[in-house]
């Protein structure tokens, strides 16, 4: 696939957005969804479940939503959970209210490719980030995937941040 | 913060810069600039859903050394970084690499293939102990890339080779092996113990896992055991259901799914969390912090050692007590071509020669060494020698040990980073006493 993304908008990225909502987040602990929404909310953002199915339940102390739109907070990011086909639809609903719900990144997870969708989104001013999960991202830039053996790709004489 | 500068990326920073940083931050907490060696068993945990989480694989974080450590894990990550890889697994030794590596990509009743142009412990290993497990490795000859094709079956799960093969001299052609690897939907795994990343990259050539024993030129002193598994982070796992350890549930974690959660780096993850913490065979933090010292001078080190073993290479061809050698820096060398390809910066320092006078002469030319030692590794500073038909390829019968290159005339040299004056007259003077 071979998409490229510099590490400094990526880190952008991450230090600008406060809240999230995150498309297909699942209840059930052991999916990839519910890991990074935990994880996510641990390292200080809000994240707001979207999942038609689980509509009106709770998740992880907040409430889930069936629509991005239903959401009632202002949300500068839609992580998208969801497979490469339904990331369209998903993706044209975020352009669709995207100014009105302060949207500034659309962010598909790791395997979730969409390039259509992804010139939509561009083309309406918002950045895209594609098949790259936000946890693991955040774990490599801010110096905790290395924890794991994983590659960071950061070479630097400064000292580590303190993280738990 | 917006408007930060762009940061340069790891591409472009060169291989000696990596072999001395990568992994490795001044302590968050101290200040240390060389990697402390983190002396411990375990971790506090915050609360108890902290530990939920560690144990849970929803975060990242230390819970028991078996399973990971600080000093540990600064190896892990430089071994990856030097092969270009996604992330790395450190082991106990490189003969505990693989077998984590094939208790995670094997089932009972599967095959793999291996080289049979290997290190003597991995055709015992694979051929008589993992046959216990029910996996059962079929050898070929390498010479002939097609040969590999041909001893698939719909249970081969993997191909297992050595581009740079001990004990020595022998270059696998790897391009066409990964080509006949990918189309049947399998991984290549390489042992690249031999070259090191410094002489060869396999990732770079297609191969979708890299082994290592770091007991060799990686820490490169001979003092400190060690293996590290690394994976490219290329390989997609699914293959209609060939790898059901990385693509299904797993019970082992309460369903997770490896090659999903964890995408790119699952199959490392696995290896870790389940093979790893099962089985146990951990690298002591003092061993990975000999070996992260060792790796700083990699680059140093190898050049001088593809100095010394091409001249002792040349002097041996010379020499009229020595029938022949067996080292791809030789222009009459048949891989010298595949050397050239795979290993354009020398092809190592360890190889072969045969004695005019076979077995008894060797023997005695091994025992009349002053400067080199006799013993039973390679890749340290120091010369080495050995027979490696009473010694390394002892428990493979004469057939195997010549098809290994190991026959019984056979003498191997791992050449160290002596003077090379040095290192030539204690050759000349041990032929002159064969």
């Amino acid at each position: 696939m071979n998409l490229h993304y510099p590490d400094t908008s990526i880190r952008d990225i991450l230090r600008r957005v406060k809240t999230i909502a995150m498309v297909g987040a699942s209840p059930d602990w052991v999916r990839p969804s519910h890991f990074a929404m935990k994880y996510l909310q641990r390292k200080g953002y809000r994240v707001i479940p979207v999942n038609p199915r689980a509509a009106g339940d709770e998740i992880l102390g907040e409430e889930v939503y069936g629509a991005l739109a239903d959401v009632p907070p202002t949300f500068e990011m839609v992580d998208v959970f969801r497979n490469p086909d339904a990331a369209g639809p998903v993706t044209d609903e975020a352009i669709e209210i995207a100014s009105e719900k302060g949207i500034e990144v659309v962010w598909m997870q790791l395997g979730v490719v969409n390039r259509e969708a992804a010139a939509r989104a561009e083309a309406a001013g918002l950045s895209v980030v594609m098949d790259r999960c936000a946890k693991i991202e955040y774990g490599r830039l801010f110096g905790e995937l290395g924890w794991s053996g994983v590659n960071s790709r950061i070479i630097t004489a400064k000292r580590a941040p303190f993280g738990r | 913060m917006s408007g930060e500068k762009e940061k340069p990326g790891p591409v472009e920073y060169g291989f000696e810069t990596r072999a001395v940083h990568a992994g490795a931050q001044p302590d968050p907490v101290t200040g240390a600039r060389a990697t402390p060696i983190y002396q411990t068993t375990s971790y506090v945990f915050d609360d108890t859903e902290h530990a939920a989480d560690l144990f849970n694989l929803s975060r990242f974080g230390f819970i028991y050394s078996r399973l990971g450590n600080p000093t540990v894990s600064v190896l892990e990550e430089r071994v990856a970084s030097l092969e270009d890889g996604r992330a790395g697994l450190a082991a106990a030794s490189g003969h505990a690499a693989q077998f984590l590596t094939f208790f995670t990509l094997l089932e009972p009743g599967d095959e793999f293939i291996a080289s049979r142009n290997l290190y003597g412990g991995s055709v015992t290993q694979f051929g008589l102990s993992f046959k216990r497990l029910g996996w059962t490795c079929r050898f070929v000859d390498p010479a002939r890339p097609e040969n590999f094709r041909e001893a698939l079956t719909p249970k081969t799960k993997a191909i297992f080779l050595e581009v740079l093969a001990n004990p020595g001299g022998i270059v696998v052609d790897l391009e066409p092996v990964v080509e006949i690897a990918h189309e049947a939907g399998i991984p290549v795994i390489v042992d690249n113990t031999m070259a090191s990343p410094y002489l060869c990259r396999p990732i770079e050539w297609g191969a979708d896992i890299v082994i290592h024993s770091t007991t060799k030129y990686l820490s490169g002193h001979g003092n400190s055991m060690g293996g590290v598994i690394v994976e490219s982070g290329k390989f997609d796992w699914r293959q209609g259901g060939k790898f059901p350890g990385m693509t299904e549930p797993d019970p082992a974690y309460h369903g997770l799914t490896f090659y999903e959660t964890f995408g790119d780096f699952g199959f490392t993850t696995k290896a870790r969390a389940v093979a790893l913490r099962d089985f146990g065979p951990t690298m002591a933090p003092l061993n990975a912090f000999l070996t992260i010292t060792g790796i700083e001078t990699l680059a140093l080190r190898m050049d001088r050692h593809v100095a010394n073993a091409q001249k002792a290479a040349e002097f041996l061809e010379a020499h009229p007590a020595v029938d022949w050698v067996s080292y791809a820096g030789l222009a009459s060398s048949p891989y010298h071509e595949l050397a050239a390809k795979y290993l354009p910066n020398g092809p190592g320092a360890t190889f072969t020669f045969g004695l005019e006078g076979g077995f008894d002469a060797g023997v005695r030319t091994v025992e009349a060494c002053e400067l080199f030692s006799h013993l039973a590794n390679v890749g340290d500073t120091r010369s080495l020698i050995i027979h490696p038909a009473s010694t390394t390829h002892r428990q493979l019968n004469e057939e195997q040990q010549i098809a290994a290159g190991a026959g019984p005339d056979v003498i191997r040299l791992s050449i160290g980073i002596e003077n090379a004056g040095d290192i030539l007259r204690d050759l000349d003077q041990a032929l002159g006493a064969a």
